[in-house]
């Protein structure tokens, strides 16, 4: 094997390693920033007494730190319980099922531009499919089988009724969010998430960021509509609604399965949160700056380029986390909806209106004559 | 593909393929169907089709299948009652399909250097297999299948809306 | 390392459509007799995009693209075709069905 294939295979390694570290860890943090959002919220003071018997001791904290590792050490050490008369062999497979996918989703999303080191580039994107946001695409459909699987396997009514909403849920708002993504692939003529956060680049007018939401605000809102959806949380967490059915298709999970699912959902919040970063907020794109420097006008800043490429790492990270912020300030100022008014948005309101959308991209798309 | 990946592959999706036939239950049967669906996918990706092969696992593997497992709990469907198998049938059937298998895979055989192209060995056109490059082939020369496909979906959908509704007595 | 020849993959596609059709003969779930024939229309797929990359023209691609349009109608009726019986029969065994077989 020859050195440069041994050097990029070792780059590629490194970035997936980041890249799903960097999800995993997101997830747990949001799982702490979620208990401290109801409590805000809730006008409550919110996770402060997880306290980690050690040697005798009990850290008792307010901090972060307890609370976040109280939580899967907790998970970690439970029973974990297979009902009888459960498919067993299912029952196991189906968290696996429903993380895959979300991790592996990550791969194609970019986080910064391409960095040059040491005369080498690198293109801060795991993986560089000609296929781009299909791939995204393929990965959500296959998110399914865990809800799905899990509800039947479980040999339990509530189980298996979350696992039916579930399903239908999922692919109902698939089409929707498959719509919204549509358009933005006419607005920018690729289908590379790295080829649209470059497309994102410089002004219009001079002094508004050249940004996706300003051309698809109408897909924008059908995109995070669908994307939280997908992500089953509320408004639309019919699959697991605990006031009806205990906790939907993961009912009959303990201990790290449990902690499988509850993961697999915070990681879809970060998915959704950096493609809506990506598609519509410039993904790592800072306003006003470019490869040399800021540019105000005339009146150049200089930055070197390690400067300009952790800047942009730094602006894709703060997007997403606002994004992340969102969708759990959403979850806990909505109620829930309604079975029937769920697939009533779904079929009746979302999907034309991203008919609608692509539609008028098109043509307006066409009488432009380009992009 | 090499040989050494190949071999692995073929054998995975035979093997589940299998699972699709053998499996009692219907639910697993659509299981292993998902994953001969999924390692079909890969070969596509081999075989220079990335296109395609991500249709294959937003169609079929996303959404036809979830539609199939849908159904499968919706009516509550167990195992199938065993004791209901006619062996003699089953017997026939196996013959006459291993035989129609073993001379289909003496054709290929025979035809395997006969074929038409430049063939595995050498590297596919630049972009081959991509998005754009499979819907400037769709939307000009077969523009008007395309759109008779998009008829038939629509028949199809209120088809199934007119079959599935429950009747208002 | 030598790349594997055409015809592998299509041996591989014929016996993946033989799989399918004795699945459609054997088994006496309707269920599963569409899975299988899902099976066969995805040996077909196999073998269209092999001849795609053989004769380096993506016509193939193209005409699995059909295919999948078609499978996906097909499985919409013939679902909602299943649930129908179902809700007159209570079964959706095939060898219940004989109400039109003489």
């Amino acid at each position: 094997m020859d050195s440069t294939l041994a050097i990029n295979i070792a780059i590629s390694a490194v970035l997936a390693l980041a890249v799903t570290l960097n999800a995993l860890q997101l997830a747990g943090l949001l799982g702490w920033v979620e208990r401290k959002a109801s409590a805000l919220i809730q006008d409550r003071i919110g996770a402060n007494r997880a306290a980690i018997p050690l040697f005798g001791f009990k850290f008792a904290g307010k901090g972060l730190v307890n609370t976040l590792m109280a939580d899967p050490l907790k998970f970690l050490t439970k029973e974990d319980v297979i009902p009888r008369g459960a498919d067993r062999l299912l029952h196991t497979i189906a968290p696996c099922l429903a993380v895959f996918p979300a991790l592996v989703t990550f791969a194609v999303i970019p986080f910064g531009d391409v960095v040059v080191l040491y005369g080498k580039e690198i293109n801060l994107q795991v993986a560089q499919l000609n296929i781009g946001i299909l791939y995204v695409l393929a990965m959500v459909s296959l998110g399914v089988y865990g809800v799905v699987l899990g509800g039947w396997a479980s040999n339990n009514r509530w189980s298996l009724l979350g696992g039916i909403r579930g399903s239908a849920q999922m692919i109902s708002y698939e089409l929707a969010m498959g719509l919204a993504l549509v358009a933005m692939i006419m607005t920018y003529g690729t289908v590379d998430l790295q080829a649209m956060c470059r497309a994102q680049g410089g002004t219009i007018l001079g002094f508004i960021p050249n940004w996706g939401i300003f051309y698809q605000p109408l897909a924008f809102i059908i995109f995070m509509c669908a994307g939280i959806a997908e992500s089953k949380r509320v408004p639309f967490d019919l699959p697991e609604s605990e006031s009806e059915l205990i906790c939907g298709y993961f009912t009959e999970y303990s201990g790290t399965k449990h902690l499988m699912f509850f993961m697999t959902d915070f990681i879809e919040v970060v998915i959704v949160a950096s493609l809506a970063t990506v598609l519509f907020f410039g993904g790592w794109q800072v306003p006003f700056l470019e490869r040399d420097g800021f540019h105000f006008g005339e009146t150049i800043f200089a930055l070197p380029s390690i400067v300009v490429a952790v800047l942009g790492i730094l602006s894709y990270t703060v997007k997403s986390m606002f994004f992340c912020w969102l969708q759990i300030m959403t979850r806990w100022t909505l109620p829930r909806f309604r079975y029937d008014q769920l697939m009533r948005l779904g079929w009746m309101g979302l999907l034309p209106l991203g008919f609608l959308n692509a539609i008028v991209t098109a043509a307006v798309i066409l009488a432009l004559g380009s992009h | 593909m090499s040989l050494p990946l190949f071999l692995p592959l073929a054998a995975l999706l035979l093997l589940s393929a299998l699972g699709v036939v053998l499996n009692t239950h219907p639910v697993r049967s659509a299981m292993c169907l998902v994953a001969t669906l999924f390692l079909l996918a890969v070969f596509f990706i081999f075989l220079d089709a990335e296109f395609v092969a991500a249709l294959q696992i937003i169609v079929y593997a996303g959404a036809i299948m979830v539609v199939f497992l849908f159904v499968i709990m919706l009516l509550n469907l167990e195992k199938d009652e065993v004791g209901r198998t006619r062996t003699g049938w089953h017997m026939t059937t196996m013959v006459s399909a291993g035989l129609f298998a073993i001379g289909l895979l003496y054709i290929v055989y025979r035809a395997g250097t006969l074929l038409p192209g430049a063939g595995m060995g050498v590297a596919a056109p630049a972009a081959f297999g991509s998005l754009e490059m499979v819907a400037l082939r769709l939307f000009t020369v077969y523009l008007l299948p395309f759109e008779i496909t998009g008829l038939l979906m629509l028949a199809a959908v209120v088809g199934a809306v007119v079959l599935a509704k429950k009747k208002v007595a | 390392m030598t790349a594997v020849p055409t015809s592998s993959f299509i041996a591989l596609s014929v016996l993946l459509f033989s799989i399918g059709a004795i699945g459609v003969l054997v088994r006496r779930n309707a269920i599963v007799i569409f899975m299988c024939i899902e099976l066969m229309l995805n040996a077909a797929n196999l073998a269209f995009v092999t001849f795609a990359r053989q004769q380096g023209s993506i016509d193939g691609q193209v005409i699995v693209f059909f295919v999948m349009t078609v499978a996906a109608a097909e499985a919409a009726v013939g679902l909602a075709i299943i649930i129908a019986v179902f809700r007159h029969r209570q079964t959706v065994n095939a060898d219940d069905l004989r109400l039109l077989r003489w």
